[in-house]
């Protein structure tokens, strides 16, 4: 191994690499702009959506209520419904999304609430399961008729002459006693690591490819082996620039989707972010940035496995569409842990220590709370650095190997 | 200086098994003087090319390059070789001076060094005019030179050419068999392959045929002309492998 070899390789690799227009694609622009665009731009379009579908009103229709003319006037005259007032086929409008949703009100619904008896009637709303338009009604309906029982209630309780408090007897209020950076972790915390961890293995994906399979198909490795230099030295410097690909690309995606969510926080909430230890309850989630730094630390031997088994796998490929057909699929073998480690139940043990990168997805997510089990990072680094030293050495075997390297 | 004691290689492949691509091939080829290996496609000529630049490891045998053995020293053996093919391409996205460049710093030179060779070189050459540019939009006569250039940047012993004219136009192609003789009267150890038969009669001081992979007959032009009663290099070449018939199963193979 000598370095000096090792850094011409990689500062070649380094140049080529910056002058081609795929690889600035998928580790530059990509991450810079892609992210902030979907970031600003499909939360931008949520809000509108949101915003006037709350704004618009919900339509509704009522079914019955002849002789509730109370309860059907209040209905028609809230700002935040719009009464059709031919029920029709109800169910069908509902599913024809016409309307968000139908109130059946029972028949006597209005004498039966001035009736002291404490009899009880059933109104029925009827909506569409999982439709965001549907559910805005259903919550303003069950909003008014909550109100309306309240009335009801207070004014059975002043007919008797009994105090309101006699079927209130405590409240139930909640208190956040997690610090905002906290709060972040738990809601954020979950989300990040999975983020660097596809970014990390995107980023390192095209260059791997590129290096190997990509020089094989051009005919410029048979040049390289031609050179005095060591193979080792060759892969290391390789594997060096496929390693500063992953690195440079979950970099620049951490710092815009920094500055994307500081910009868009300010942009939605008019510029109110509130400083950290503010408020707790309602503020915007903050992430402890020491718990970034330790995010760093332990996503680098997991980058250096993931440069080096690409490095080795896209090198058995004779050419770059074989090597995208070998190392696509492996999105998903890494995905799969990653979406597992955001799982509830899922937590931190030896043996899920030991679990590649499902280990990197729940340490980060302790550490981005704040919770550091030294213990467990240390056994995670360690086995990353481990898993990483073997991929490295995969790889510097398949660059010795003659049937890899001149497959015919 | 090239010496090649049986040197074999063989090659696993799962659907025929063991494939000898090299069989025992012995041959010694002396500073100054030209080595033509000729034979048809498949006959063993890269492969043999390959185990001499050190790119593929023989499976008994040995062969030794300046001087170094070929399984015991192979960064000396490249170290002393230029090896043109025409599967050694060059990289697109860099200039013919860094492509140049970054053999001579893979070859252990310092940049001074570097500087002044490819001046030289590019003087030769005439390469001049396109040496700020990028690879990928030469036409095939640059790129040829620049591989050159590449080859020679470390003023290697040692020269092989593995069919360096295939698929070059007529200009380019007698610009590298003029190149190939330049290197012989510079005193360099020089072998070329090819399966082209008026490039190995015009160029070649010695003349190996080989054929499935061994060395069937191997001697001077004349030498060669005198052994098998003819004077054209392709009647030679047919009697030396056995006859059409067996060219013809060979090729299939």
């Amino acid at each position: 191994m000598t370095w000096r070899y090792i850094l011409t390789v990689y500062l070649k690799e380094l140049k080529d690499s910056l002058r081609d227009r795929r690889t600035l694609i998928s580790m530059i622009v990509v991450p810079t702009l892609i992210i902030p665009v979907l970031m600003f731009g499909v939360g931008t379009i949520m809000t509108k959506v949101i915003k006037q579908a709350r704004e618009e009103g919900s339509s509704i229709v009522i079914v019955g209520g002849a002789d509730s003319p109370g309860v059907v006037g209040g209905l028609k005259a809230a700002k935040n419904f719009h009464v059709l007032a031919d029920p029709g086929d109800f169910k069908q409008l509902i599913s024809d999304k016409k309307i968000r949703a139908a109130v059946e009100i029972p028949p006597h619904f209005e004498a039966s609430l001035k009736e002291a008896d404490g009899s009880s009637a059933t109104v029925t709303i009827y909506h569409y399961e999982g439709e965001l338009k549907s559910s805005l009604g259903v919550n303003e309906l069950e909003k008014y008729f909550g109100e309306l029982r309240e009335k009801a209630v207070e004014a059975r309780l002043a007919g008797r002459g009994l105090p309101v408090g006699l079927v209130k007897p405590f409240e139930v209020k909640r208190q956040n006693v997690a610090p905002p950076e906290k709060v972040g972790g738990n809601v954020i915390g979950g989300f990040i690591p999975y983020i660097i961890i596809i970014l990390c293995f995107t980023g390192a994906m095209y260059p791997a490819m590129d290096l190997t399979a990509g020089e094989k198909e051009r005919g410029t490795m048979e040049t390289l082996l031609c050179s005095p230099v060591n193979r080792l030295n060759i892969v290391l410097g390789k594997f060096l620039m496929v390693l500063t690909a992953a690195i440079t690309t979950m970099v620049l995606s951490l710092l815009s989707m920094g500055l994307s969510a500081a910009l868009g926080i300010s942009f939605f909430a008019g510029s109110q972010v509130p400083a950290a230890g503010g408020s707790g309850g309602g503020a915007i989630p903050l992430i402890d940035p020491l718990g970034l730094v330790g995010v760093f630390a332990m996503v680098l031997p997991v980058a250096v496995f993931f440069a080096a088994l690409l490095l080795a796998i896209s090198l058995f490929a004779k050419s770059y569409k074989e090597a995208q057909s070998y190392v696509s699929p492996l999105i998903i073998v890494v995905i799969m842990p990653a979406v597992v480690g955001m799982l509830p139940g899922i937590e931190l043990t030896a043996k899920t220590s030991m679990v590649p990168i499902l280990s990197l997805s729940l340490v980060c997510k302790e550490m981005l709370s704040g919770v550091w089990h030294w213990n467990f990072i240390a056994l995670i680094f360690g086995s990353s650095c481990l898993y990483a030293a073997i991929a490295l050495a995969f790889a510097v075997r398949m660059f010795n190997r003659e049937d890899v390297m001149f497959r015919a | 200086m090239i010496e090649a004691r049986h040197l074999t290689k063989t090659f696993r492949d799962k659907k025929r098994g063991a494939i000898v691509a090299v069989d025992d091939v012995s041959f010694t080829c002396r500073p100054g003087q030209i080595y033509g290996l000729l034979g048809a496609n498949g006959a063993g000529k890269t492969t043999t090319l390959r185990l001499l630049a050190t790119l593929l490891q023989p499976t008994s045998g040995s062969a030794t390059v300046s001087g170094h053995d070929v399984t015991a020293e192979p960064g000396k053996v490249r170290a002393n070789v230029g090896f043109l093919a025409a599967s050694t391409a060059l990289y697109g996205r860099l200039t013919a001076r860094e492509m140049v460049t970054y053999f001579g710093r893979l070859n252990g030179m310092d940049d001074d060094a570097i500087t002044r060779r490819l001046h030289q070189l590019a003087d030769e050459l005439d390469m001049h005019e396109f040496l700020d540019r990028r690879c990928e939009k030469f036409s095939t006569g640059m790129k040829q030179k620049t591989s050159i250039a590449r080859t020679l940047i470390h003023d290697p012993a040692v020269m092989i050419f593995d069919e360096p004219t295939l698929g070059l136009d007529v200009m380019t192609a007698r610009s590298i068999v003029r190149f190939v003789r330049d290197c012989r009267d510079r005193g360099k150890t020089v072998i070329y392959s090819t399966h082209v038969m008026s490039e190995v009669e015009k160029l070649c001081d010695l003349i190996g045929i080989i054929h499935g992979g061994r060395l069937v007959a191997e001697g001077t032009l004349a030498q060669l002309q005198q052994r098998f009663g003819e004077r054209d290099m392709e009647e030679i070449f047919v009697k030396a492998v056995g006859g059409e018939a067996a060219l013809a199963a060979a090729l299939k193979n």
